[in-house]
């Protein structure tokens, strides 16, 4: 009858060890600093933020600026394409998805659809209305997609600052389907510098100053208050509206065309930015520098300019960037020029800052907790169940290692909620192994043999395990599909624990029971 | 071993005595959160919280008094472990911050506590290092305005799905009467959880709203189980009413119930007590829910099947489940009769 047992109890032995190993001696290796494997440390039980202390925040990635640059370079772009055709309307920016056309003339309609498509591609509904007024706007798969966009290429340029930064194992992740990103930066104490690397756009751009330096109004009033439309007014450095520039709203080379930027120090032994341009960016500053030898170029980032330097000469690999930087600023600077710029702007929706003594403090009392709560169930097993509560006992145990490395094994992440999911686990666990228990006491009382009661303990119980077990799985993966991070945590835990329940109330449990009768001619239960 | 050497008591009797309790707790608790609303923690309300740890253990109305405005909108209390001296400071930040300039109403209270000679406490973008460590900022959390609406719909959403999954569930495997039940009996262990958290002046946090989905879980896990059972006696006792199959099948469950609810309590009461001040309101929550789950079980899980079904006795049993051996549900059917004839 128990000819597999020899095999039964062998596969839980090795499940346990493990387990074991996996889950729970790095962790113990760690308390009392005994060596560990390189293979099982990386495998190690990640800790969340709230137990590891961190900083996390959470973002909004404002795709409209994304939309907006877009926008206005498609309406920069017709207008340059218009006025090789002497076509000269005026341009206007409506939203960030469309743009406004008025003062086409009648008999040049034709020219104007013409080179619309061509710029637009089919990107933009055009709309005609009389009087030679046009009103482009994004198509609605395209806006999606450029969002889409913005929101990936946010995330990939934010790994790349905190990589640089050099925080150890850090998470970016998108918040269900929507512009909300979620950054957690474990171990990172300096927030406040980690926020104004992450959030800075980094928006480079060089553009060749028309007038100034000076004040807004007196620059307006050079053009007699009016604007050219391919024009705009950039404040000075910190914002100065007092130091603006008129420059060209169209940048010819940006920061994408940046290859390398690093800290140094310009001819006066100031802190300034080195950088070298890419392959493709080269001819453009080229032919931008060498067509304007003489004239002022603004470097302008986040729109504030930066520095006005003049251009003495054609520059086509590498150049300088300084203007009123120290030496943390410029090394800030490089760091995100290297890193690529935000394609927009971020807002803070919520910022999390847990201080390294106060997640020690948590584990310390979630350990105590889940160890309290553990010796005062298996106390009351042993009592109560006499030798079968040494089956459950085992079998709790068991439970509590396997979903440790479980957890470990496919990256789980262990939150102070998750310490809950714990709790609830060693709950059900404990229900289980009384369910089948107070069975077979039932089928004892009924004067069945001792193997009959047992076997039909588990068999019959089994049906009621897996009831209970899908309901709360159901309601544990709604939890994970609408939850946010420590929710997820307590999910996961708990979805975790039900699977390894099973496995450790019914095999482990049953064998053991196999293993005690094994061992006796006339069997008799302790229970 | 037993607790309840062959109970029978007659719980379905007392269904109505025991709906009418609920009401009461329920009523009492709505007409609570009503009139003085549902505290709601950060992650809901927005705002900031900054945990300062003092050199010494520090006034708290003094605390107060320091902050900007007297502190007229702020929550001070002492938090966690006192041997750290440390006070949990929340200020409402109503007003939408742009950009990443968030953690400015930190730093203004730290300041705040500086003027009012309460420091020198670093500041804020310092965090204590060591348990050993004093006149520091440990942690604080600043929620923007928008989250906290966007986590209640989730909350709400998780919870009717969960509700509506497991609905369908229970029909499908019992009757559609036990899935009425043991829905009904989850809406009102939370109904009933959340009045005893308005009662106590807990804070609804991200953990708390974990902990009502686990009752959830819990009240789900706990009602299946009797369920379980009435099914099985429903087959075996065809001649009785089923106020009979329920009660015989909740006297027979009634030492597993006992047991198992109170040795989850125990770990939850240890987690209570031990589990430090960010698993109090979670703690709390599991042990109102794993009483109140419990209960319902019996007295609305239960008590509604009757009720839906009237006193008829049963005239066909449900679907058999699926059992995995011949073999187990044949010796199932013996040992049922075995057990009828014992008692």
């Amino acid at each position: 009858m128990y000819k597999n047992l020899r095999w039964k109890l062998l596969t839980i032995a090795v499940v346990f060890a493990v387990f074991f190993a996996v889950g729970v001696y790095p962790m113990l290796a760690a308390h009392f600093h005994w060596p560990v494997p390189a293979a099982l440390q990386a495998k190690a039980l990640k800790l969340g933020l709230d137990l590891k202390g961190g900083v996390e925040l959470r973002m909004r990635v404002n795709t409209d600026d994304a939309l907006k640059t877009t926008t206005t370079s498609t309406a920069e772009a017709l207008r340059s394409s218009l006025a090789t055709q002497t076509i000269t309307p005026t341009i206007t920016l409506v939203s960030p998805t469309s743009f406004r056309v008025e003062g086409v003339p009648q008999d040049r309609a034709q020219a104007f659809r013409s080179a619309a498509d061509e710029i637009t591609q089919t990107d933009y509904d055009i709309n005609s209305m009389p009087g030679g007024v046009y009103q482009f706007t994004m198509k609605p798969n395209i806006e999606r997609d450029q969002r889409e966009q913005a929101v990936d290429q946010t995330m990939q340029t934010i790994d790349r600052r905190v990589n640089e930064l050099g925080v150890v194992e850090p998470s970016i992740a998108r918040q269900s389907n929507n512009d909300e990103l979620l950054i957690q930066l474990p171990g990172v104490s300096d927030v406040a510098h980690a926020k104004e690397i992450i959030g800075k756009t980094a928006q480079l751009e060089f553009k060749l100053v028309e007038a100034g330096p000076g004040a807004k109004e007196d620059l307006l009033k050079q053009y007699n208050g009016n604007l050219p439309g391919d024009l705009e007014i950039v404040p000075g450095s910190g914002g100065d509206a007092g130091a603006s520039y008129v420059v060209k709203k169209i940048a010819p080379v940006t920061g994408a065309d940046l290859r390398m930027a690093k800290p140094g120090l310009d001819e006066n032994n100031q802190p300034a930015v080195h950088f070298e341009l890419k392959p493709s960016g080269a001819p453009k500053f080229g032919k931008l520098s060498g067509e304007n030898i003489g004239r002022y170029l603004a470097i302008v980032l986040d729109n504030k300019v930066i520095s006005a330097p003049r251009l003495d000469g054609r520059i086509t690999d590498q150049g300088r960037i300084s203007g009123g930087f120290t030496a943390e600023t410029a090394n800030d600077l490089a760091l995100t020029l290297r890193s690529g710029a935000l394609p927009a702007g971020l807002t803070s929706l919520e910022e999390n800052v847990v201080g390294p003594s106060l997640g020690s403090d948590s584990i310390r009392a979630g350990v105590i907790a889940s160890a309290v709560g553990m010796l005062l169930i298996i106390a009351f097993m042993l009592v109560y169940y006499k030798l079968s509560g040494i089956n459950a006992a085992v079998a709790l145990i068991c439970n509590l290692v396997i979903l440790l490395g479980l957890m470990a094994y496919i990256g789980a992440t262990m939150t102070l909620p998750g310490i809950a999911g714990f709790v609830l686990t060693m709950g059900v666990g404990v229900d289980s192994n009384v369910l089948i228990f107070e069975r077979i006491k039932e089928e004892i009382a009924a004067q069945r043999g001792v193997r009959a009661a047992i076997n039909a303990g588990f068999s019959r119980v089994f049906l009621t395990l897996l009831d209970t077990h899908i309901a709360s799985l159901i309601a544990a993966a709604f939890l994970f599909q609408f939850g946010t991070g420590p929710i997820r945590g307590f999910a996961t835990t708990l979805s975790i624990g039900l699977f390894v329940n099973l496995f450790t109330s019914i095999f482990v449990s049953k064998t053991l029971y196999e293993f005690e009768l094994s061992k006796r001619q006339t069997p008799a239960l302790s229970i | 071993m037993h607790i309840f050497k062959n109970p029978n008591f007659d719980f379905i009797r007392w269904k109505w005595q025991a709906i009418a309790v609920s009401w009461v707790i329920i009523l009492a608790g709505l007409f609570q959160i009503w009139t003085k609303g549902m505290p709601k923690g950060v992650e809901f309300s927005g705002g900031t919280i900054v945990l300062v740890r003092f050199q010494q253990q520090p006034n708290l109305d003094q605390v107060r008094n320091t902050l900007p405005g007297g502190g007229a909108n702020a929550v001070v209390q002492s938090y966690g472990d006192p041997a750290r001296h440390e006070v949990s400071i929340r200020v409402h930040s109503r007003e939408v911050e742009q950009g990443t300039s968030l953690s400015n109403t930190a730093e203004a209270v730290v300041d705040a506590l500086n003027k009012g000679g309460l420091g020198p406490i670093k500041p804020a973008s310092h965090l204590c290092a060591s348990a050993t460590e004093f006149n520091c900022v440990s942690g604080r959390r600043i929620v923007g305005p928008t989250v906290g609406a966007e986590l209640q719909r989730r909350g709400v959403l998780a919870t009717v799905f969960a509700l509506g999954g497991i609905l369908v569930y229970i029909a499908f495997r019992f009757r559609f009467s036990f899935a009425v039940g043991a829905v009904v009996a989850t809406i009102h262990d939370l109904l009933i959880t959340m009045a005893f958290l308005a009662f106590f002046k807990y804070e609804l946090s991200l953990n708390v709203i974990a902990a009502l989905l686990t009752i959830t879980g819990y009240s789900m896990n706990d009602t299946i189980v009797i369920y379980d059972r009435i099914r099985e006696n429903m087959r075996s006792m065809r001649r009785d009413n089923l106020a009979t199959i329920v009660n015989s099948a909740v006297n027979e469950m009634l030492d597993r119930t006992m047991i198992t609810g109170g040795l989850t309590l125990l770990s939850v009461i240890a987690l209570f007590l031990f589990g430090g001040e960010v698993l109090k309101g979670l703690a709390f929550t599991m042990i109102v829910g794993i009483i109140t789950g419990t209960y319902s079980s019996v007295f609305i899980a239960a008590a509604i099947v009757v009720i839906w079904q009237g006193r008829s006795p049963v005239k066909v049993a449900p679907a058999a489940p699926v059992a995995p051996t011949g073999k187990a549900a044949s010796g199932k059917a013996a040992a049922k009769s075995g057990k009828r004839r014992a008692s």
